[in-house]
């Protein structure tokens, strides 16, 4: 069964959050660079993408914790695995390496999971990040012009991680925390073109981030100005992520349903951050609040995102399975 | 028409979307920010004058249109560089921003540039069957791609056009291959059959008007959801210089235009007359050419054009808020991020204020406050904010000059150098750029390193440029670990500088937990740009050692009740706490007989009378500037500052007291009074009720209550008394006098003072009752500044205060005293009205002295509620910041 048929098919759950999962490891820098990078002449902490060359059992163990929780769709641990990103740590010449080797990891972890007797059908979702620079916004307060990106490098870049990740088997591409769509309709140029290229049938999901406090993205738009934005692509499904926790996530997924021809998905934060930047909503109290969306019938595919555990997948893919998927027509 | 096909409305997007459903009105596209049409946006962009073209499309948006139409052909611009930074600095402008954008251009690499600007699902103006069918696929397969929707002109390989056949052929052409060969939305297809001008005196332009009518109405009913739009001032090209006809024309055109089924149009707002407002006969004139029903209709109209003069139109418009005063029109170009006249209203405010730094300390900060406060209440999002900081940047660039030359008089040049950063990881600037503005506005200057920088970088240049302040900001959680490791590094190098954090994740907690414990420098949480000034001033002035001092201390003991709170505080039980509560000694001497008992009201006591009890340093800590009084006055810093409210607080006190503004009542009671634990039981028997204690438990306390300040049962007869004292009544006549001038200061003035004289009020009154009521010191001779060091003799603390931190006393002290009969009250949540009241006990032992309760445990909880008599849950409400549980 492809995605696409599952997705009419029951709530899917996508897993939940990479960094939180990597942040209890406590890696150090030797831990980062591994064998491989010991002389790297960079500083590699916090590079967490680079771990699926330095430390991938421990990229596979999250994975396929998650799996086991009850994730049906794993993301890759991809997010930064671009050009653009890279070039904070002078790894850009390893993207698609990193991509490639973190689309063997998630698939190793389904490997494993049916080793140890598991049965239900996985899927691999290929994470696309916003990258660190944004086409709409002028990173220069005194030249509103300036742009750090343009929208074609921006396409170069995404089209190069996406190639790698189609290449390397994934069953979809999530192109998630958009805070600028200029940047999403890059990326969505870019796995088209790396999609059609492929001959596959690779799903594109899309998911924006709601930044602040009127409920728009970082770039201005409201929720439906973003829908109508990359209402065009041929997308599997679109949602929020991020930011805010599942409560204030709410009345822009619920335009989300109301508007949305495609899928809705929604993989919000453990809450909001406390003061020293720690997400302390439990598995159960998100698993409530989740609830709600789902008694309103506005999910079709639903995880986690900052802050949350396989704890949390977990309560969230207990409560899904007693429900059933948001109608919508395409 | 299509009645029963399903819905499919055309959407499109800017900031807002824009959705077009077959009841939508006419949509109204602006097309001044076109260089073919108007000479003004043509010399601008020539000019490259961005600013002006800005305000061109902001004109547009704000008269009405619905989307901008933008349009860069032209033989001397480079058309592709001018529509990506014209489209860019749109972007940047919210206001502009929020409408679809038409890119607009013959030429297609200008409209593939103008694709990859636009976040918004914009329109495509135009492409054709001009180039054939292979270059026509290729260029919508592409828009399709980009996400827009797209204007197809009637044109194709022989040409544009001309007649009502020609153009539903090239129409219906068009309109299969995009939809069966491209797979091009239908409903995102937007037909422009041509519009022509009339009465041009030509046979074959007697039609022009009535076959676009008739092809419009035909494509509706045979071409399912595509749209027709058009540039409506065509038309009315031949009446150039007689704008009354045009706007007439204009307005006739449209109206049967959008009969037979015109969904939008290029359409200048200002170039349009209401319908139904056109004179009557010009209309039958107008309408005989536009639809061809007479012959002689073209020279009819030309002759009857000449006796209807071109008057010119109103141009009142939007420009309302031209006519307030300078600060709110300040404000109003601050919040909405106009720049046309920032600086004749600069200018205008320079020359009301004495200096030009009080421009900027003045309307110029209180308007870029009301843009934090928008921002905070989400009323406005980051790209206002942003463009707020650029009106704000550009007012003081027009005041530079002048403040430069003041420079010259006296001050030295740079009141600092401070290094600001958003910290590795992080992308999040504009907050920091805002502090950036502001300090550079208050002449500091500002090494701004950007974003995402590598603490190396940060550290290195810090000592490379000598910087005497470092300020870093981050957005997100990360960002809270990059700036403890800067923290760690900066005591590794031994450095010594103030470190200021800031930015949406930061803390004043998290800087005291986490930051400040691994640096030895002053580290400082600044909450927000607004603030960053004062800080930073304070930190580089004479006194910044004792400031950062202070600030530590304060982050000391932030980390001290976080340890406390997290902890949670080791408590002994109740019992034991009773058990070894203090035993003072009660007779003769420590337990006075009154020579007053009872309650009693004084009223409109004399302000005079009061001022000399007046603490005077909070007076000072409200206006922010810090420091002892009088000591103060003279300060090195802030002391010309505080000379100069100080000086207006003076004033004020002697109109308030010559005009009456505020009544100052004060209601005082002793009573008779045993102790029995916790309860001080009043009046024979407990006649008139009991107020209820809290003990210490903390295991390092004293383990008092402030029942241990009055005899037990069964001892000496001893007293308690009780006093509520206001200087807040009347406040709000003269308050919103005040307001309504927009005098802020003089409001805030008077609140202050009313505080101040409250204060002064109760030291007043306490200071009669220990020499004349109670009259236990009758030859008490204590220095005001003994006063406020609480050198007399006994207490009064105030219910909700640390001694007794519970409210509820409040009502039981307001029945006993009858405060409302002198003008106070109590709200729901016991606070008193007027603002400026004080009320509380007072204890006449020796031994009596101010203390905190501190943290309580269950077993206390419970005992308090049963002795008051209310359930546990009341309890815990109104001691939850007491709670150790």
């Amino acid at each position: 069964m492809t995605l696409a048929q599952a997705v009419q098919q029951k709530i899917l759950v996508l897993d939940g959050a990479m960094g939180t999962m990597i942040q209890a490891h406590k890696f150090e820098e030797e831990d980062y660079r591994g064998e491989r990078f010991a002389d790297y002449p960079h500083s590699l902490k916090g590079n967490n993408d680079l771990l699926v060359l330095t430390q991938p059992e421990a990229i596979d163990a999250i994975h396929l914790a998650y799996l086991e929780a009850g994730a049906d769709i794993v993301e890759t641990n991809t997010f930064n695995a671009n050009s653009i990103s890279m070039e904070d740590y002078h790894m850009s010449d390893l993207v698609v390496e990193l991509n490639v080797a973190a689309v063997e990891s998630a698939r190793r972890a389904i490997q494993q999971y049916r080793e140890n007797g598991g049965t239900d059908a996985k899927y691999i979702a290929g994470s696309v990040g916003p990258t660190n620079k944004t086409a709409s916004l002028s990173p220069d307060v005194n030249n509103p012009g300036f742009r750090a990106v343009s929208f074609d490098d921006l396409r170069a870049c995404y089209f190069e991680q996406c190639e790698a990740l189609v290449g390397a088997g994934v069953d979809a591409l999530l192109i998630e925390t958009v805070f600028d769509t200029l940047n999403a309709k890059a990326a969505l140029f870019a796995a088209q073109d790396a999609i059609e290229a492929s001959g596959r049938e690779v799903a594109i999901m899309l998911s924006g981030t709601i930044t602040d406090a009127s409920g728009r993205t970082l770039s201005g738009q409201t929720t439906e100005a973003f829908l109508i934005s990359v209402g065009h692509a041929p997308l599997l499904s679109i949602g929020l992520n991020c930011a805010l926790g599942a409560k204030q996530l709410m009345p822009y997924l619920q335009t989300l349903d109301a508007k949305a021809p495609f899928a809705v998905s929604a993989h919000p934060n453990a809450g909001l951050p406390n003061a020293f930047g720690e997400y302390d909503e439990t598995a159960d109290q998100m698993a409530a609040q989740i609830k709600e969306y789902l008694d309103l019938n506005l999910i079709n595919i639903i995880g986690g995102c900052c802050g949350t555990s396989p704890a949390h997948i977990a309560a969230i893919a207990a409560l899904a399975k007693n429900y059933k998927p948001r109608n919508y027509v395409a | 028409m299509s009645h029963n096909l399903p819905d499919r409305p055309m959407r499109l997007s800017g900031l807002e979307p824009l959705v077009i459903t077959p009841d939508t009105n006419f949509v109204n596209v602006g097309e001044r920010t076109n260089v073919t049409g108007s000479k003004k946006f043509l010399r601008l962009i020539k000019e490259r004058n961005f600013d002006e073209a800005l305000d061109v499309a902001r004109d547009q948006v704000e008269g009405g249109a619905q989307i901008i139409d933008i349009n860069m052909d032209e033989g001397m611009i480079d058309g592709v560089e001018a529509m990506t930074t014209f489209l860019n600095l749109i972007a940047a402008e919210p206001d502009i921003a929020r409408v679809p954008i038409m890119i607009d251009s013959s030429k297609w690499e200008i409209i593939e540039a103008g694709l990859k600007c636009v976040q918004g699902k914009c329109v495509v103006n135009s492409i054709s069957l001009k180039g054939g069918e292979e270059e026509f696929i290729a260029q919508a397969r592409t828009i399709k791609r980009y996400g827009a929707a797209v204007i197809i002109m009637a044109f194709d390989e022989d040409g544009q056009a001309d007649t009502y056949e020609r153009r539903i052929e090239i129409c219906e052409r068009s309109y299969n291959i995009l939809t069966e060969r491209v797979q091009f939305p239908a409903e995102d297809i937007i037909f422009d059959p041509n519009i022509f001008p009339v009465a041009t005196g030509m046979e074959e332009h007697r039609k022009n008007a009535l076959d676009f009518f008739r092809a419009t109405k035909w494509i509706k009913e045979n071409l399912p959801y595509a749209k027709i739009s058009g540039g409506v001032s065509n038309v009315s090209f031949s009446f150039r210089g007689n704008n009354t006809v045009r706007e007439a024309m204009h307005a006739s055109f449209l109206y049967h235009a959008i009969q037979h089924g015109m969904d939008m149009g290029i359409v200048n707002p200002t170039m349009l007359e209401v319908y139904a407002e056109v004179d009557k006969e010009l209309m039958e004139h107008i309408e005989d050419v536009l639809l061809d029903r007479r012959d002689d209709a073209t020279e009819r109209l030309l002759e009857f054009s000449q006796t209807v003069a071109g008057t010119v139109k109103d141009e009142a418009k939007v420009l309302e808020w031209r006519n307030e005063p300078v600060a709110k029109r300040l404000e109003h170009a601050l919040i909405k991020g106009i720049t046309e006249f920032i600086d004749e209203d600069v200018e205008e405010a320079r020359q009301a204020f004495a200096k030009p730094l009080h421009v900027i300390e003045g309307p110029l900060m209180d308007g870029m406050n009301v843009v934090g406060d928008l921002f905070g209440e989400g009323k406005m999002f980051l790209p206002q904010v942003v463009k707020s900081a650029r009106v704000m940047k550009k007012a003081v660039a027009y005041l530079m000059p002048y403040l430069e030359a003041e420079k010259e008089v006296g001050t030295s040049s740079s009141a600092g150098k401070v290094l600001l950063a958003t910290v590795k990881g992080d992308v999040h600037d504009i907050g920091k750029n805002i502090v950036g503005v502001v300090m550079a506005c208050n002449n500091f200057e500002i090494i701004d390193l950007g974003v995402m920088v590598p603490p190396e970088k940060i550290l290195q240049a810090a000592q490379e440029h000598h910087v005497d302040i470092i300020g870093l900001s981050g957005l997100i959680t990360p960002s809270l670990d990059e700036m403890i490791h800067i923290a760690k590094e900066m005591k590794r190098l031994g450095m010594t500088q103030p470190l200021l954090i800031g930015g949406a994740t930061t803390s004043r907690a998290h800087t005291a937990v986490k930051i400040d414990p691994e640096y030895d420098g002053p580290v400082l949480h600044v909450v927000d740009a607004s603030r960053a000034v004062g800080v930073c001033s304070k930190l580089l002035s004479e006194l910044g050692k004792d400031y950062a001092a202070t600030e530590k201390e304060g982050l000391a003991k932030v980390r001290e009740g976080y340890a406390k709170h997290r902890e949670k505080k080791a408590l002994v039980p109740l019992a034991y706490a009773q058990e070894h509560k203090p035993k003072l000694v009660f007779d003769a001497t420590t337990v006075p007989t009154p020579k007053f008992i009872g309650t009693k009201h004084l009223r409109s006591i004399s302000i005079a009378e009061v001022v000399p009890y007046i603490d005077w340093t909070p007076f000072f800590q409200t206006w922010q500037l810090f420091g002892k009084f009088p000591r103060i006055l003279e300060d090195e810093v802030v002391g010309e500052q505080a000379k100069s409210v100080y000086a207006d607080a003076q004033k004020m006190l002697r109109t308030l007291q010559k005009e009456q503004w505020l009544t100052l009542n004060a209601a005082y009671g002793i009573f008779p009074a045993q102790s029995r634990g916790e309860e001080i039981i009043l009046g024979e028997n407990g006649a008139l009720g009991s107020f209820y204690s809290l003990r210490q438990t903390g295991e390092k306390s004293k383990f008092q209550a402030l029942s241990d300040f009055v005899a037990p049962e069964g001892t000496v007869q001893d007293y308690v008394g009780g006093f509520a004292v206001t200087a807040g009544l009347d406040i709000e006549k003269t308050l919103t006098k005040f307001e309504a001038a927009h005098d802020d200061y003089s409001s805030l003035m008077l609140k202050a003072l009313a505080d101040r004289l409250a204060e002064g009020l109760a030291e007043y009154v306490h200071l009669k009752i220990r020499r004349e009521i109670w009259g236990y010191a009758p030859e008490e001779q204590l220095t005001n500044d003994q006063l406020i060091a609480e050198k007399y003799r006994g207490i009064r603390p105030a219910p909700g205060y640390p001694a007794c931190p519970d409210h509820l006393d409040k009502t039981t002290l307001f029945d006993l005293l009858d405060a409302p009969s002198i003008g106070m009250s109590l709200t729901e949540s016991l606070a008193m009205y007027p603002a400026s009241s004080v009320s509380g006990y007072y204890f006449a032992h020796p031994d009596s002295k101010y203390f905190a309760v501190g943290k309580l445990a269950k077993d206390q909880i419970a005992s308090y509620a049963a002795l008051r008599g209310i359930d546990v849950a009341t309890a815990e409400k109104w001691l939850a910041p007491n709670l150790n549980y």
